[in-house]
């Protein structure tokens, strides 16, 4: 059996004093691939959230291993040493701070320390394979970004981090047909190059076409309703969730 | 175990704390009378009209007011500042000849590194004399002169120096104005000739040392038509417990078509009471550029003033004001557009932190005579934390209808958000909110050269995180 990345038990969070989360149990192995369904306002995001230690979001109960460490108690930059990744629904922007400079700092902060001229040497595949510019490097981070450059710039984010386990919140939502093809491809060159494991939470199947899925959960009014492989993603798409709302 | 800090603590800056033992060799006790106005004029072997000059603005400082608005200088005693130091030196344009311990104190600084790496001059004033000067060769073969201010007054600019001194800034301009023109000592002296273009920027570096000291700089600058210059000041000084004063005074000519950048990184200690005074005067077509960095000092008043006096004269402000604990920055600038078809655009941006106040001032006056003229104010504030204090007050005085004035202000937080986001891709609490300042202070380091822009950046780090990284 392959090694246990993420080992969520009992986890319940809450938002503002309303509780999103109750008793999540969930457990992703290295390299593998999760899928997280559910409809709007499930509590998807917030166990993305969560998870990466924003501390709007309060932790109520449970515990959550990470590589057999409690990652609880690590601060948000600790669980980024770690090897915890999240790809951003809506990355903020940050003026005055380059995109290079920022991945560069993340880089360094893992103790990868690149000069500037090393790093756009090194990157420049990874721009090619995203359908990047090299002018973003010098872009002001997620400033005057498209939707689709922010998910992008996400996933550049990725190729370079090389997390073990990557969660990608909604990364395809509201980007074209071929957008999702190009972030699908770097997603997929970052599960190849160091067999990272990921959690990905979307509403289409699009981005998951490159990837063999391991298990499908569906989240539902904060718990997990259903588990099943990756044919639960097929049914789920033809049926919706209305099944597991009733119950 | 919590390792998430919810307050940013403010730092130790014991790397731009080092104090060398006084060995000054002249030292006036207490307060300032007129006996010591004609003592300094005597020591520094004034003309006879700079002794009368002096005579006169002491006269001033008597019967002038302290200013009755901006922060408050109750901690400035007048009568406990010992106005004048001068350190165990003479002028020195050779490195060897410099005192070690005064070396010493530059080398910290970096400021023998600094000349090696061949910036155009090096001005560097300890106390409250020069004690090195070196002008490279090339740019005195330009035929610009760039010496102290204390030779200009006798040498071969002498005429030009003594009709434009204190014309700009006169003595009855404020009591601090005065009390410069009473006792004023050091700083620097430019002219660049017509249509010759400095390439290198000329710098004057200096600092105060002595406890209690104050410092009173001249800087007369006169960039004549069509040409141009960059001149850097930024000083730095140790940090003592007795209130110290900082009035020193800069007076800038721009020519025709001509064209001045004015940078100043300023992060004198947090007990300096700083109020410089600056005015230009830019002649028609000539550009003024003020870029200001502003991080020390208990109590800084500083409103570099531009009087736009001929046609299509141009100002450009870029500056940014960081306010730590204990600090009351006020800040700003006045403009006046005094013939038609001039412009300027304000970019100013002050960051408050650990109960620090920052107030941006600003002045725009319209004469009738400004038609067609066109001003933009924009300032920026960002709170790092909810003690802290920001303000904006402008002013705007429009003689006309035929101009286009505009004025914009906005205030902000490091939004937790971002700082989440930072986080979330390994940077510390510290490092991400150090990378959102340096951020919002990027538009005036990418205008300094390289050296000062990391000096800044080094800055922010400090106040932010607590160490230079």
């Amino acid at each position: 059996m392959s090694q246990e990345v993420l080992k969520i038990e009992g986890l319940s969070v809450a938002v503002d004093g309303k509780v999103i989360l109750d008793k999540v149990d969930l457990t992703i192995n290295e390299g593998e691939v999760h899928v997280l369904m559910g409809p709007n306002g499930a509590g998807k995001s917030t166990l993305g959230y969560s998870l990466m230690g924003n501390p709007k979001y309060e932790i109520l109960e449970g515990k959550v291993t990470f590589k057999g460490e409690d990652l609880l108690e690590k601060s948000v930059d600790k669980r980024a040493k770690a090897g915890l990744f999240l790809s951003f629904q809506s990355p903020q922007e940050i003026p005055g701070v380059t995109l290079a400079d920022f991945i560069r700092s993340g880089m360094e902060a893992k103790g990868e320390r690149v000069s500037l001229y090393k790093f756009k040497k090194n990157v420049k595949s990874d721009l090619e394979l995203l359908n990047m510019d090299a002018s973003y490097l010098d872009r002001d981070l997620n400033v005057g970004f498209s939707g689709g450059e922010k998910k992008k710039a996400e996933i550049l984010q990725l190729l370079c981090l090389k997390p073990a386990l990557a969660i990608l919140d909604e990364t395809d939502s509201g980007l074209d047909v071929d957008a999702v093809r190009t972030v699908s491809a770097g997603v997929e060159a970052y599960k190849k190059s160091h067999n990272g494991a990921l959690l990905i939470i979307t509403h289409s199947t699009k981005i998951l076409e490159a990837l063999s899925v391991d298990r499908t959960h569906v989240l539902v009014g904060g718990h997990i309703a259903a588990e099943g492989g990756p044919e639960l993603v097929d049914e789920i798409n033809e049926n919706g969730f209305e099944k597991y709302l009733n119950n | 175990m919590a390792e998430e800090k919810t307050y940013v603590e403010d730092i130790d800056r014991n790397i731009y704390d080092i104090k060398d033992e006084g060995q000054d060799s002249f030292s006036l006790d207490g307060g300032l009378t007129l006996d010591i106005v004609k003592q300094i004029s005597e020591e520094k072997h004034d003309p006879e009209w700079m002794r009368e000059f002096r005579i006169a603005a002491y006269e001033k400082y008597c019967s002038i007011k302290l200013p009755d608005w901006g922060p408050s200088l109750g901690g400035l005693n007048m009568n406990e500042i010992i106005s004048y130091v001068r350190p165990n030196t003479k002028m020195s344009a050779k490195w060897s000849e410099v005192p070690d311990y005064i070396k010493n104190t530059f080398e910290r600084l970096g400021i023998p590194k600094a000349e090696r790496e061949s910036l155009a001059g090096v001005g560097a004033q300890y106390d409250s004399e020069l004690v090195y000067h070196n002008v490279k060769k090339e740019v005195a073969e330009q035929g610009v002169i760039y010496t102290d201010m204390e030779s200009a007054l006798t040498g071969e600019y002498a005429d030009m120096v003594k009709e434009h001194f204190m014309k700009l800034v006169p003595v009855t301009d404020h009591k601090f104005a005065a009390l410069h023109g009473a006792v004023w000592s050091g700083g620097s002296f430019v002219y660049v000739p017509k249509g010759v273009q400095v390439s290198i920027p000329l710098q004057s570096y200096f600092r105060l040392n002595a406890p209690g000291a104050g410092q009173f700089e001249h800087t007369l600058i006169i960039v004549d038509e069509g040409a141009s210059l960059h001149f850097i000041e930024g000083c730095s000084a140790p940090k003592y417990n007795v209130a110290n004063l900082h009035a020193g005074c800069v007076e800038l000519f721009v020519g025709k078509n001509a064209k001045l950048r004015y940078s100043t990184i300023e992060k004198k200690k947090k007990n300096m009471y700083n109020l410089n005074t600056k005015k230009v005067k830019v002649e028609e077509g000539g550009t003024i550029e003020w870029v200001t960095g502003s991080f020390g000092s208990h109590v800084s008043c500083l409103y570099p003033m531009s009087i736009l006096n001929g046609r299509g004269a141009h100002m450009e402000y870029t500056g940014i004001t960081f306010a730590g604990e204990g600090q009351n920055l006020d800040t700003g600038l006045k403009v006046v557009h005094n013939a038609p078809e001039t412009t300027s655009l304000t970019n100013a941006k002050s960051i408050s932190k650990s109960g620090g106040i920052s107030t941006f001032r600003s002045e725009v006056i319209i004469t009738g005579k400004a038609k067609k003229s066109k001003a933009s104010v924009s300032c920026e504030s960002l709170m790092i934390d909810n003690i802290s204090r920001s303000d904006t007050i402008p002013a705007m005085d429009i003689r006309t209808d035929d101009a286009d004035v505009g004025h914009e202000a906005t205030i902000g937080r490091i939004s937790d958000e971002a700082v989440f986001y930072l986080m979330s891709r390994g940077l510390s609490e510290e490092e991400a909110k150090a990378m959102i300042v340096s951020g919002f202070a990027e538009n005036v380091s990418k205008e300094l050269p390289l050296e000062y822009a990391m000096e800044m950046n080094n800055l922010i780090r400090l106040e932010m995180v607590g160490s230079i990284g």
